[in-house]
């Protein structure tokens, strides 16, 4: 895995870099159980956390549907899960999000974005550009993050209307929040 | 292996499940929902009509959320060979109360009885120890499926992999309900969790 760059600091908070920690609080709090990833190296930060809690497993996965799946048989066993993953990920998801609305239960995921805002790496970019649109035709609805000081307003949403509402919900972190990687210096 | 000494997959999942007691089930899309109903609808049953390739997977997340339980899932060859990935993560988690049971007729009795790679190159046994799991074994026998039967109830034992060569007959469909929501809420409902 690359590091990226820094947070975008040009935004008012204490401390950009502490949005996945905000994350983790709000998923702590929603008393989520189940954590299936995709690594990306803008989710390393959160997917650390999570490893080092008692109250929640990460499962790292070999594809990304694997976790759709996962969270179902979660749900069905009395626990709340949420995904991680990032965009070019999505795709591999589509036929498996069916259960999302056969099952009707709390799926939340939160996916880093790619091809995006300065990328460097044109493949990236046709998974990024649908991955809204993709996650609306399956059923889904869509909430962004773009700065630093909003992540945690849109992630308690986000939790909020998933948990409290059997409302599938994915949050988007775009790659403005969590920084273009970067190939070359 | 002759194709007369083939096992009938109604027997084998009627003796799987015939002490069940408290084991939930997992059925994959496919002949092995009929298999699961034709052995009895239970609220301990969550059949799959769709999500093809993702019955390990359903199967380990309840397994890891009620570890005191047994879990077992029963699918077929067709849809463990889509989710081949989930035994790698299966064999990484370990959790001692799943057992995966593959109903391997070698075809996708589905879709007209094509071959599936089972016919030809791949051996799902060895897939299975390969991705980490230590309890894997080719069932051939009636005796071997009984035994199976009484070890997926030890929860400290697992995970664990059986693939069975059943014949390649296409029985007469029993349908369970295909109300998704039903039958998560039933099977939580028996595990104590309300459906929202």
């Amino acid at each position: 895995m690359h590091a990226r760059t820094e947070a975008a600091s040009d935004t008012a908070s204490d401390n950009p870099n502490s949005w996945p920690d905000d994350i983790f609080d709000i998923l702590r709090r929603f008393d989520v159980r189940q954590v299936p990833y995709v690594p990306d190296a803008g989710h390393s930060q959160l997917i650390e956390r999570v490893l080092g809690a008692s109250s929640m497993r990460g499962i790292p996965l070999t594809t990304e549907e694997e976790g759709v799946a996962l969270l179902a048989g979660a749900w069905a066993g009395g626990q709340r899960g949420v995904l991680l993953m990032q965009s070019s990920g999505v795709g591999n998801c589509i036929n498996m999000l069916s259960l999302t609305q056969i099952f009707r239960f709390p799926f939340l995921t939160l996916v880093t974005m790619r091809g995006e805002w300065g990328e460097f790496n044109p493949w990236q970019v046709p998974m990024g550009s649908s991955t809204a649109a993709v996650f609306e035709l399956s059923g889904i609805k869509v909430l962004r993050a773009s700065h630093p000081p909003e992540v945690r307003e849109v992630v308690e949403a986000g939790a909020g209307q998933a948990y409290n509402a059997c409302t599938p919900t994915a949050v988007l972190l775009s790659q403005r929040l969590i920084g273009a990687k970067v190939f070359t210096k | 292996m002759s194709k007369a000494n083939l096992l009938d997959r109604r027997k084998v999942v009627s003796s799987l499940l015939a002490e069940r007691k408290d084991t939930i089930v997992v059925s994959g899309l496919g002949a092995s929902t009929y298999d699961i109903a034709a052995a009895g609808d239970h609220d301990r049953n969550l059949y799959l009509w769709g999500a093809m390739g993702g019955a390990v997977m359903i199967g380990l997340g309840l397994a890891l959320a009620q570890p005191k339980l047994p879990v077992v899932v029963i699918t077929g060859d067709g849809e463990m060979l889509m989710g081949m990935g989930s035994l790698a993560t299966v064999g990484l988690q370990k959790p001692k109360n799943l057992s995966v049971v593959v109903l391997d007729n070698e075809v996708y009795g589905e879709t007209g009885g094509q071959a599936s790679h089972t016919a030809g190159n791949v051996d799902l046994v060895g897939v299975a120890r390969a991705c980490g799991i230590e309890d894997v074994r080719a069932l051939a026998t009636m005796d071997e499926i009984g035994a199976f039967a009484r070890r997926m109830h030890d929860l400290e034992s697992g995970p664990r992999f059986a693939n069975v060569k059943v014949d390649d007959a296409n029985l007469e469909r029993v349908l369970s309900s295909r109300d998704g929501t039903f039958i998560v809420n039933r099977i939580r409902g028996a595990l104590g969790h309300s459906p929202m």
